[in-house]
C-alpha cells in the first residue's frame, strides 16, 4: 500500500523498497516551527512558496504562548501566513496539527503528507502516506514542491480478534513497541490489517499509527474501511459546509489498497484478546510492562492529552472514571482540538472532570514536550496518556514519566498510585 | 588528506533527541551557535558541552537520535564542533536531518561495539574505513543521490547552488 502511494506521488508506475524517489506531497505540514523554517526559507533564491495551497500550518506546540518570545514566534508565523497567502492556517486554540488536519479533511485516504513533526505518521489511520521530516527539508519543499525519500520496506502487522473490556489501543501500541523495541521498524512502513481492525473506533486507530513513530517507522497505515468513511462523512459535514460531498468523492477516488500478493519484509500477528493494560516505564517507550506486574508506584500528577490520546473517546474514558469521585492528585486534561473540547463539554465530560478536581487546558500539545501548561518539578512522577517518556521530555530531567491509556491515568490520579480502573470499582 | 584523526565520546543505545537537545528550548533557540552549543547533550552527559573539542566524534549504539524531528539535535553537535556521529544505527529523521544539515553520519556497528570513550580513531573517507587499535572497520558509503546533497553542505546549500 505504501509502495503504491509513493509510486503515485513520485509519478512512477511502481517503486521498489530501497529506491530513492522524489515525491510531491499533497500536504506540507509545519506548526510553531514555521517561524524557524521561514528563516531558512529566506536563504533560498525562491521568494514565494511554490504551492501555497499545499501548506498546512497550526499553532499548537506552545499555545497560548507562555512567554513573550513564544508570542513573537507566533506573530512571525502569522506574518508568513499572510505574506505567502496560506489558506490552511489554524491559530492558537484550534488544536494539535494532526487532529486538526484530519478533522478539516485536509488529509484523507490516498493522500500524501510530509510534516516537520515526528508524529506525522498519524494520518495512516485514514489510509494516507505520511512521514515526519526536518525543518530544513520543509523549507526545501516550500521552494520546490519535491523531496527525496527512500522507499521503505513494509512490515505487516496483522491484528485478530477483539480487545477485552478495560484494554485500549494504547495498551496494544505499548505492547507492540515493547516487543519490537523503539527501533523495531526503523526506515520501514508499518501496515496494519486483519479482522481486528474493524471493531476499532476511529479515535483509537489514530493511536496506533501515531505512535509507530516510537518504533522508528517512516510511516504507518491501514486501509480505509466503513468506519473510516463514516467518520469522514460525519466530521467533514461539520468542518466543510460547502464542499463535504465533493471532498468525500475525491477521497474515494484517491483511496489505495494493498495488493493481495504484496511483498512484506517482516510479518507479525497479534491476538488482541491477549493484550492486557500496559505501562511504558521511564525513560523509554519500549520499557513496557503489564500494569498488573508493576510494583506499587506513587504518582504526583496526571496528564491526559496529546495527538496520541487527547480525543473525545479518551476524555470520555477519563470522565467515566472521575464521575462522582474526587481526584487525590492533580490531573491536567487537554483536548486535542476545539472540536473535541466542544463535544466533551456538550457530553458533560468536562463538567465531570472539573467536578472531580481536574484542570482543563487550551486545545493543543500542552506539556507533552516540556514547554508549558503543566511541566514537571524535579523528582515528580507523572502518569501520562501522551507518547514519549524520555528523560527531560516534560521539562525536567529528574522527573519520571509513565505512559498509559487515559482510563489508567484518571484512575491513578484518584488512587495516588498507578492502578487499573477496575481496582476502583472492584 | 581525507584521513582524519578524532577523539571519541562513547554513548549507548537509544540516545533520543530530548536528551541531545531538550524540547523546552526548541522554540527559543534555533540557530545561535553559542546557545545551541551550551545545551548539547544536556540531559545525557552534562560534562559534554564544557569538555568537547572541535573535531571530536561521538560513537554510539543503536537508534541514535530517536524521537523528535528537531534539527537542533543535529545543529547543537555541529555548533560544538563534532566532526561525525558514528552509530550502530540511526533513527530515520535524525539521519535525514544530519544529511540535510551537513553533519557527517556513519553507520558502523562493528566499531561501536569495541571502541571506548577517550580513544582516538582515524576516519578514511576515500576508503570508507575507520582505523582503531590496529584494526580497520568498513562502513557503507551514502547513496549517490544523497551524497550530492551532503557534498553541497546540506539541502539548503544544495538548492542555493542548483537554482
Amino acid at each position: 500500500m505504501t509502495e503504491k502511494l509513493l509510486a503515485r506521488a513520485s509519478g512512477n508506475d511502481t517503486v521498489k523498497p530501497g529506491e530513492i524517489v522524489f515525491i510531491e506531497p499533497d500536504v506540507i505540514l509545519s506548526h510553531d516551527n514555521t517561524a524557524a523554517i521561514a528563516k531558512t526559507f529566506e536563504l533560498l533564491p525562491q521568494a514565494r512558496v511554490m504551492h501555497p495551497d499545499r501548506l498546512a500550518i497550526t499553532l499548537d506546540h506552545a499555545a497560548p504562548p507562555p512567554t513573550a518570545m513564544h508570542a513573537q514566534n507566533h506573530a512571525r508565523v502569522r506574518e508568513f501566513v499572510r505574506a505567502q497567502g496560506i489558506a490552511n492556517f489554524f491559530d492558537v486554540g484550534r488544536g494539535i496539527c494532526h487532529q486538526v488536519l484530519c478533522e478539516e479533511g485536509i488529509v484523507g485516504p490516498g493522500m500524501t503528507l510530509l510534516g516537520a513533526d515526528s508524529h506525522s505518521t498519524h494520518y495512516g489511520w485514514l489510509g494516507a502516506f505520511s512521514a515526519g521530516i526536518g525543518r530544513s527539508e520543509v523549507a526545501a519543499l516550500w521552494a520546490t514542491g519535491q523531496l527525496w525519500l527512500r522507499v521503505p520496506e513494509t512490515m505487516r502487522i496483522t491484528l485478530s480478534g477483539k480487545l477485552n473490556a478495560g484494554v485500549a489501543t494504547k495498551d496494544l501500541t505499548i505492547r507492540l513497541i515493547g516487543k519490537l523495541s523503539s527501533d523495531g521498524a526503523t526506515y520501514m512502513a508499518a501496515e496494519f490489517d486483519g479482522d481486528g481492525i474493524a471493531p476499532l473506533t476511529p479515535d483509537s486507530r489514530a493511536v496506533l499509527t501515531n505512535m509507530m513513530a516510537e518504533m522508528g517507522a517512516k510511516n504507518a497505515c491501514m486501509a480505509p474501511d466503513a468506519v473510516t468513511w463514516r467518520w469522514l462523512e460525519m466530521t467533514l459535514r461539520r468542518t466543510r459546509h460547502d464542499d463535504h460531498d465533493a471532498r468525500l468523492a475525491y477521497f474515494r477516488q484517491r483511496a489505495l489498497f494493498a495488493d493481495p500478493g504484496a511483498n512484506y519484509a517482516a510479518r507479525h500477528q497479534i491476538a488482541l484478546g491477549e493484550i492486557e493494560p500496559m505501562i511504558s516505564r521511564p525513560h523509554s517507550v519500549d520499557n513496557a510492562q503489564a500494569l498488573s506486574e508493576l510494583p506499587s508506584t506513587a504518582v504526583d500528577v496526571g496528564f491526559i492529552g496529546s495527538c496520541t490520546n487527547g480525543r473525545l473517546e479518551d476524555i470520555a474514558a477519563a470522565a467515566d472514571i472521575a464521575r462522582g469521585r474526587r481526584l487525590n492528585k492533580r490531573l491536567i486534561v487537554i483536548p486535542a482540538s476545539s472540536m473535541v473540547l466542544r463535544d466533551a463539554a456538550e457530553a458533560g465530560y468536562i463538567a465531570d472532570l472539573v467536578d472531580a478536581g481536574a484542570t482543563i487546558g487550551t486545545p493543543g500539545c500542552g506539556p507533552c514536550m516540556g514547554v508549558h501548561a503543566g511541566v514537571l518539578a524535579p523528582g515528580e512522577v507523572c502518569i501520562s496518556s501522551a507518547n514519549r517518556n524520555f528523560r527531560g521530555r516534560m521539562g525536567e530531567p529528574s522527573a519520571e514519566i509513565y505512559l498509559a491509556n487515559p482510563a489508567v491515568v484518571a484512575a491513578s490520579c484518584i488512587a495516588g498510585r498507578l492502578i487499573h480502573p477496575a481496582e476502583l470499582t472492584g | 588528506m581525507t584521513k582524519t584523526q578524532h577523539r571519541v565520546w562513547k554513548y549507548g543505545d537509544n540516545v533520543n533527541t530530548d536528551v541531545i537537545f531538550p524540547g523546552k528550548y526548541t522554540y527559543t533557540i534555533d540557530r545561535d551557535p553559542v546557545e545551541l552549543a551550551r545545551h548539547a547533550l544536556e540531559d545525557l552527559d552534562p560534562s559534554f558541552a564544557g569538555a568537547v573539542q572541535s573535531g571530536d566524534v561521538i560513537v554510539a549504539g543503536r537508534n541514535w537520535g530517536n524521537g523528535s524531528s528537531r534539527e537542533q539535535a543535529v545543529k547543537c553537535l555541529i555548533a560544538v564542533g563534532v566532526h561525525a556521529v558514528i552509530a550502530s544505527s540511526f533513527a530515520r529523521i535524525y539521519y535525514r536531518n544530519a544529511i540535510n544539515g551537513g553533519l557527517l553520519v556513519i553507520t558502523c556497528p562493528e566499531l561501536a561495539e569495541v571502541v571506548v570513550g577517550g580513544a582516538t580513531i582515524e576516519i578514511d573517507m576515500d576508503e570508507a574505513r575507520i582505523h582503531y587499535a590496529g584494526a580497520a572497520y568498513s562502513f557503507p558509503p551514502l547513496p549517490d543521490q544523497v551524497r550530492e546533497i551532503v557534498s553541497a553542505g546540506g539541502i539548503i546549500a544544495y538548492l542555493q547552488q542548483k537554482y
